[in-house]
């Protein structure tokens, strides 16, 4: 039987198989020696491979690999790479007089690049993906600042928070519930809110306006100054102004005046490390609205001054 | 049984022909010369042109020409191509086909046996063998020879030569990617870029591979142009030709003084065998080994003249003419099958798009201005009721030389605009603005406007500069947004 199993194809020289389909007969051609060398180099690589990196599976982990490596502790010495690549731009970003920074073209932009990243990370939530943030939320793009826009204030916003409780530092302001209290009536709510909407143009002056107008010098003007131009380091916003926080319509500003507002941001100081505090700092005051600190005392009347005159 | 015969005793038979080496003789004549010109011209202008100089001024470079990769520039003489204008390479490259079109249609495979860098290196690598190992005989003598040392010795000496072709023809190749005697001295110094080094070696090994050991092959095995060829040729198309009704039945001189009248011109002699660099014989007819050097032209006419007979029993002749030579009827000029017009309307094509990419790249915009707008968010209330937009301004100033430029606000009544890094209380219609030498400036650019108006409203940034002959202007249209507009 196993003799006649063993014929020979004469033209090639090559033993049958012994299978056979309608007369065409299966040849036993031996692999190409190529790809025999090829295969076992492979599987001897294969075996190779899991001897010197992590790969049998044991019951709870695997086995390490005679190079201990792990992609963990790769990406963790990427990461070292890429930390030490940066540490001269961040040793100087810290260093720096933050009110200097705008004026340093390639450490302002580094800080705006990384601000930018940290940004959409912390801030967004509240203030919005594009920093135009939303009602009770204020507008980073505008030129609008509730308690102080330079880069030096802004920093300080970002560390210590605003009625962050329990934090000494934050910067607190609080206004009095004139409603709720029962500091002012209904109606004179009525007279102070129609007095304040004057100050912006949204109303004409009236017999109301005239009568809120002598109640806003005895409530309101020892923070938001005698003639509505608000005040940064309380935090008292500018009643001059187009910007309303909460809106501008009659109905906002009387909820605002009988129950007052308490925005809270929280800090960020323990949270950030003071990089990318400063970095945030940098993206932030670059939108748009950024301050800069007045050099004398006569300028800053004057730009309140020139901020007094109605759009 | 039906089986084929059975196995012959060298084996089963070969899949694959092998090469037959190809050792062609020297030869002397019109077309040799001619081949030599063209040999010296297109080596000197690969080899020379990036070492040609071409005064720019002191913001570009100096070289004629040059692919300037690391900053995205394209030199070339008085013409200076930017990332977004690489449509003027793609019509040379246009202009690069139909000039084969032309050159197809009237001359056959001129390119292939002249002016192909294949055929121009092949040709330098089988002087190299003649000069190295002598002539035909002597080639193939020392290829039959067994492995001596001083067969080995010439071997090694041969293919040094070949290694310093081929290294200087990469080391040709990459002057052109940068400033020339800057890169050579960088090169030796060790200080190149390593794609420099990368290049050369790949440059090396392919010139190597292709002119000095592959030859023939790439032209009848790897190459598609061809049979593209012989799709472009018709019967007015000039090629060389064997004239077979004159030449045959062959017979030696001897034989054919014997018997007067039997033999054709041809007298067998295979000198056009010999002398072919592709190693075919012209009289089997046309065919695809046949790049139409003519060298067996030059060696044929020599023959005919040492026997006494007529020139051009091997000769450019086109089909139609070979027909009416075989008719007894006159033949036209050579000059007849290439001003024709098909051939004429390839040039006029060819010309043309040449004409029209010289006047545009005369008449091109060297200034350009774009302004996206910052979508989020598209505006930005202020303080004092206005409203403010901002825009990413991208001005590309194309010119090799620093320009002052006024931007302006054309249109947005009561619009102003200040950069983005300033202030807005240095804001204005206009302002200047210098953009460097063959520089794209970005800028952000603020723009703030009365809050009454349309939910979108049109205008336009208008960047200007220069004066008369010099001035230049782009215009970009933009749109303002006001709130209420969603």
């Amino acid at each position: 039987m196993m003799a006649e199993d063993k014929r020979v194809d004469e033209p090639t020289g090559t033993e049958f198989v012994g299978h056979e389909w309608d007369g065409i007969e299966e040849l036993d051609t031996p692999l190409p020696r190529w790809w025999s060398i090829i295969f076992w180099a492979t599987v001897v690589w294969g075996l190779a491979y899991t001897v010197f990196y992590p790969a049998w599976p044991l019951i709870n982990s695997a086995t390490e690999g005679v190079f201990g490596w792990s992609s963990r502790a790769a990406l963790a010495e990427d990461l070292a790479e890429v930390e030490a690549e940066r540490a001269p731009l961040r040793e100087a970003i810290a260093n720096i007089d933050i009110n200097e920074l705008p004026q340093n073209e390639q450490l302002m932009q580094t800080a705006i690049n990384g601000g930018r990243s940290a940004y959409v990370v912390h801030c967004v939530q509240c203030h919005g993906s594009g920093a135009a943030g939303s009602e009770g939320y204020p507008n980073l793009n505008d030129d609008d600042w509730l308690w102080d826009g330079t880069m030096e204030g802004i920093e300080y916003t970002l560390i210590h928070g605003i009625r962050n409780p329990d934090h000494l530092e934050t910067r607190i302001s609080q206004m009095p519930a004139f409603g709720a209290d029962g500091i002012l009536t209904d109606r004179q709510i009525s007279d102070v809110v129609s007095y304040v909407r004057t100050l912006s143009g949204a109303e004409e002056a009236s017999a109301a306006s005239a009568r809120g107008s002598e109640l806003y010098t005895a409530n309101c003007a020892v923070c938001h100054g005698p003639n509505g131009g608000g005040d940064q380091s309380q935090g008292a916003p500018n009643l001059r102004d187009a910007i309303w926080l909460y809106g501008e319509d009659r109905a906002s500003i009387t909820d605002t005046v009988a129950n007052s507002r308490y925005g809270v941001m929280p800090r960020w100081g323990h949270r950030l490390d003071p990089v990318t505090i400063r970095m945030l700092t940098a993206y932030v005051w670059n939108l748009g609205g950024g301050e800069t600190p007045a050099p004398e005392p006569e300028g800053e009347e004057l730009a309140e001054a020139e901020s007094d005159e109605p759009g | 049984m039906n089986r084929v015969e059975p196995i012959p005793p060298d084996g089963p038979p070969k899949l694959y022909e092998a090469r037959k080496a190809v050792h062609n003789k020297r030869i002397d004549g019109p077309f040799r010369r001619f081949k030599w010109l063209v040999m010296a011209v297109t080596l000197g202008i690969y080899y020379g042109t990036p070492w040609i100089r071409w005064d720019r001024g002191p913001y570009a470079p100096d070289q004629a020409v040059l692919v300037d990769l690391a900053n995205r520039r394209f030199y070339m003489f008085g013409i200076e191509i930017w990332p977004h204008e690489f449509y003027y390479v793609a019509g040379l490259l246009i202009m690069a086909g139909i000039g084969l079109f032309v050159i197809t249609s009237a001359v056959g495979r001129a390119w292939c046996g002249y002016t192909c860098p294949q055929t121009v290196w092949t040709d330098l690598f089988q002087h190299v063998d003649r000069f190295v190992d002598g002539d035909r005989n002597a080639r193939m003598r020392l290829d039959a020879a067994p492995w001596t040392w001083g067969k080995l010795s010439r071997r090694a000496f041969k293919w040094t030569i070949y290694l310093v072709i081929g290294f200087w023809t990469g080391g040709a190749w990459i002057m052109y990617f940068a400033d020339a005697p800057t890169l050579v001295r960088d090169f030796w110094a060790g200080e190149a870029a390593p794609a420099a080094y990368i290049a050369v070696a790949i440059l090396t090994f392919t010139t190597v591979a292709l002119g000095g050991f592959m030859r023939e092959q790439v032209c009848i095995y790897m190459c598609p142009w061809p049979r593209i060829q012989a799709a472009m040729m018709d019967e007015n198309s000039l090629t060389v030709t064997y004239k077979d009704w004159r030449g045959e039945p062959r017979g030696s001189v001897k034989k054919a003084e014997k018997n007067p009248g039997a033999f054709g011109d041809c007298i067998d002699c295979m000198q056009c065998v010999q002398v072919c660099p592709t190693g075919i014989d012209i009289r089997e007819g046309p065919q695809i080994g046949c790049i139409t050097c003519a060298l067996c032209i030059d060696a044929c006419d020599r023959v005919m003249d040492q026997v006494g007979r007529p020139r051009g029993l091997i000769d450019y002749v086109t089909l139609e003419g070979a027909e009416k030579e075989q008719r007894g009827e006159e033949v036209p000029g050579a000059v007849r099958s290439i001003f024709r017009p098909r051939t004429m309307i390839y040039f006029a094509l060819w010309a043309g798009i040449g004409l029209a990419m010289l006047f545009a790249v005369g008449t091109r915009d060297r200034l350009t201005i774009n302004a996206i707008q910052e979508r989020n968010p598209t505006f930005v209330q202020l303080s004092d009721g206005d409203i403010r937009n901002s825009f990413d301004v991208r001005i590309r100033n194309m010119e090799n030389r620093p320009r002052e430029m006024t931007l302006t606000l054309d249109g947005l009544d009561g619009g102003v605009m200040w950069a983005g890094s300033g202030n807005r209380d240095q804001a204005l219609r206009s302002f200047a603005i210098t953009v460097p030498a063959d520089q794209l400036l970005s800028t952000r650019i603020f723009v703030a406007a009365p809050r009454d108006g349309a939910a979108a409203e049109d205008f336009s940034f208008v960047v200007a500069t220069g004066e008369g002959e010099d001035a230049e202007q782009a215009i970009e249209a933009a749109r303002f947004a006001r709130p209420g507009g969603e």
